[in-house]
C-alpha cells in the first residue's frame, strides 16, 4: 500500500517536474517555496553536527545537508534548520520539516510510516578497545594479538574469525551491555561494533576506551544504513535520491564522510 | 534347559510367567503403535517440511557437529574442575551447619546464611554478578578470567544445594549411632569422620548424582559472561546459518552424556531402595 502511494507520487513527480523550470527538481515540493527545511536532533551530537550548530555546516550530517541542498539548487541561505525529537519524527503524520537527519537507520518497519531517502551513510565496523590497549596501532597485524570480544549473534563474529583472525579465541556475549562489562572488567581488550555505536560507547559508556580503527564497509556485514527521513509520500524523495546519487557518483559524499567520520573522529581505516 | 526349569515350576510360577509374557507383548505392541503414529503422522502435518529444514537439517548438522563437539570440551573442562570443588565446599558447609559446640555458633550462622543466599539467587544472576563484578575490581590478567569467576559462581551456588543434601544425609544417620560412637570413647571429630559421614555420604549418593547432572547442564550459563561453550557456539551457528539445527545438535551431545548419568543415578537409587527394604 505504502509502496503504491510512493510509486504513484514518484511518477507524478516525474510528470510534473518537466513543467517546472529545468534543474530545480524541488520547485513547489518544499514546505516553504524556495526554502529547504531540514530537521536535526535537539541537541545534535558530534560528529554528526559539531557544537550543536548545524548552520555552520560543520559535522557530517550538517555538511551533507548543505551539499544535498546545493545539488537540488538551493542556495546556502535557503536552508532552514529546525529541531525535532527522534521519536516525533518517526511517528506518522504531517511534518514540520522537508528532511530530517539524525542517524535514522533505514528499516522496513519505519518505511511503513515514513519515507527514507537513499542511504547517505553506511555504518562500517569499528574496533573499540579498553583503556589497556588504546595504543594499539590500526593494523591487522596488531589487532591479531588482542583479546577479542563480540556479541555472539551478530555479523561481528564472522568478521572477527575471517578478517581479523585473532591469536586467541574470542569471548562472545549476549548483548552490547555484556561486552561493555567485559571491557570494563578488562577481560577483553577489544570488541567490534558499528562505528556510531562504538563512538557512543567510548564517549559515554566506557571510561578510558577508544575507537582505534574502522573497517571499509562491506555489504556482507548487513550494516546499518542511514537515510534522510521524510513524510510518507513526500514528492521531494526523488529529488533527494537523485542528488545523493550524483554526490555518490562524483565522490563528494565519500569526501565529506572522510572529513568528519575518519579525520575528525580520529578513527583511521584499518590496513 | 529352560524346559527342565519350567518343569520344576509350581502352578503359581507358571501363571506368573505367563502373566509377564502377556504384559510384555502388550507393552511392545503399544510402544510400536505409538512410535509408528509419530513417525507416520508428524511428517504428514503441513508445516513439517519447514520444521525439518530449520530444526533437523542433516547438512547443517554435519557441518556444525564437529565444532559443537570441540565447544563441548569447554563444558567438560569447567565441569571437571567445578564438581570436586563443589563436593568439598558443600561438605564443609554441611559440617559447619552441624557444628554443635556453642563456641562455633558463628560457623552455623555462616553456613545457614550461605545456603540461604546462594540457594535463593538464580544461578544466572550469581554468574553475572561474580563473573563481571569481581574482575571489575581491577584484577590483572589472567586472574580476571571469566572461566575462574564463572566457575566460582557455579561452585558457590551448587555447594549450597549439595550442602543441604549432605546435611539431610547426616541427619538421616540415627542418633543412636552418635551416642554409641561417643560411648566407645571416640571424639566428636572421630565420630563424625568414621561413623556418621561414611553412612551419610552413602545415603545421599543418588541425590548427588542428580546434582551432577544439573551442574553439567548449568555449565552452559557461563556462556553469558564470555566463554564460547557449546550453547554459545550453537547460538553463533544459528545466527550465521539462520537455522536451529545446531541447537538440536547441542541437545544430542548433552543427551549422550546425561542419559547414561541419569540411568546410573536411577540404578543407584533403586539399589539403595532394595538394600533398605
Amino acid at each position: 500500500m505504502a509502496k503504491t502511494i510512493s510509486i504513484a507520487a514518484a511518477s507524478l513527480v516525474l510528470m510534473t517536474s518537466a513543467a517546472f523550470a529545468e534543474g530545480h527538481c524541488a520547485a513547489g515540493k518544499t514546505l516553504t517555496e524556495g526554502k529547504l527545511t531540514v530537521a536535526t536532533g535537539n541537541p545534535a551530537y558530534y560528529p554528526w553536527v559539531l557544537n550543536d550548530d548545524p548552520e555552520s555546516g560543520d559535522g557530517f550530517e550538517a555538511e551533507v545537508a548543505y551539499a544535498v541542498a546545493a545539488e537540488m539548487g538551493f542556495a546556502e541561505e535557503d536552508v532552514v534548520w529546525v529541531r525535532s525529537s527522534f521519536d516525533e519524527a518517526i511517528q506518522p503524520g504531517a511534518k514540520n520539516f522537508d528532511l530530517n537527519m539524525q542517524q535514522y537507520s533505514i528499516t522496513p518497519e519505519r518505511e511503513q510510516v515514513v519515507d527514507f531517502s537513499a542511504p547517505y551513510y553506511t555504518a562500517p565496523m569499528a574496533v573499540l578497545v579498553g583503556s589497556g590497549a588504546v595504543d594499539t596501532p590500526p593494523t591487522f597485524e596488531a589487532l591479531k594479538s588482542l583479546k577479542w570480544g563480540a556479541v555472539g549473534t551478530t555479523t561481528a563474529v564472522p568478521k572477527l574469525t575471517e578478517v581479523v583472525q585473532p591469536d586467541s579465541d574470542p569471548l562472545l556475549y549476549g548483548d552490547n551491555a555484556d561486552v561493555n562489562a567485559a571491557i570494563i572488567a578488562n577481560q577483553i581488550d577489544a570488541a567490534l561494533f558499528d562505528l556510531p555505536t562504538a563512538l557512543f560507547l567510548s564517549a559515554v559508556m566506557i571510561e578510558g576506551s577508544k575507537v582505534i580503527g574502522q573497517f571499509v564497509p562491506d555489504a556482507s556485514d548487513n550494516p546499518d544504513q542511514f537515510g534522510m527521513l521524510m513524510e510518507e509520500g513526500n514528492p521531494l524523495k526523488t529529488c533527494v535520491d537523485d542528488a545523493l546519487a550524483a554526490m555518490t557518483e562524483s565522490g563528494a559524499l565519500a569526501e565529506i564522510e572522510a572529513r568528519w567520520l575518519q579525520d575528525t573522529t580520529g578513527v583511521p581505516l584499518i590496513d | 534347559m529352560t524346559q527342565d526349569k519350567a518343569a520344576g515350576m509350581t502352578r503359581r510360577e507358571r501363571f506368573e510367567a505367563q502373566q509377564r509374557r502377556r504384559s510384555l507383548v502388550i507393552a511392545a505392541t503399544s510402544t510400536t503403535l505409538v512410535v509408528a503414529a509419530l513417525v507416520i503422522f508428524v511428517p504428514m502435518s503441513p508445516g513439517w517440511e519447514k520444521v525439518q529444514k530449520s530444526f533437523f537439517n542433516g547438512a547443517v548438522l554435519a557441518q556444525t557437529f564437529p565444532k559443537l563437539l570441540d565447544a563441548f570440551l569447554i563444558n567438560v573442562m569447567i565441569f571437571a574442575w567445578s564438581a570436586p570443588a563443589i563436593a568439598v565446599l558443600g561438605l564443609l558447609i554441611a559440617l559447619a551447619r552441624d557444628a554443635k559446640s556453642p563456641a562455633l555458633f558463628p560457623l552455623r550462622i555462616f553456613g545457614a546464611a550461605f545456603t540461604d543466599v546462594f540457594r535463593g539467587v538464580p544461578v544466572i544472576l550469581t554468574v553475572y554478578l561474580i563473573g563481571f563484578g569481581i574482575p571489575g575490581l581491577g584484577l590483572p590478567r589472567p586472574w580476571n578470567s571469566p572461566y575462574i569467576w564463572g566457575s566460582l559462581a557455579l561452585i558457590l551456588t551448587y555447594s549450597a544445594y549439595v550442602a543441604e543434601i549432605f546435611r539431610a544425609g547426616i541427619d538421616s544417620v540415627h542418633h543412636s549411632q552418635r551416642s554409641a560412637a561417643l560411648s566407645l570413647g571416640l571424639s566428636e571429630r572421630q565420630m563424625m569422620r568414621d561413623v556418621v559421614l561414611p553412612q551419610a555420604v552413602r545415603n545421599v549418593v543418588p541425590s548427588q548424582m542428580n546434582m551432577l547432572i544439573a551442574l553439567q547442564k548449568d555449565v552452559s550459563l557461563l556462556s553469558f559472561i564470555g566463554p564460547v561453550e557449546i550453547f554459545r557456539q550453537a547460538g553463533v551457528f544459528k545466527s550465521l546459518l539462520a537455522n536451529f539445527t545446531p541447537y538440536v545438535g547441542a541437545a544430542i551431545i548433552f543427551l549422550f552424556v546425561t542419559i547414561p548419568a541419569t540411568r546410573y543415578a536411577d540404578y543407584l537409587m533403586s539399589r539403595q531402595m532394595r538394600e533398605r527394604r
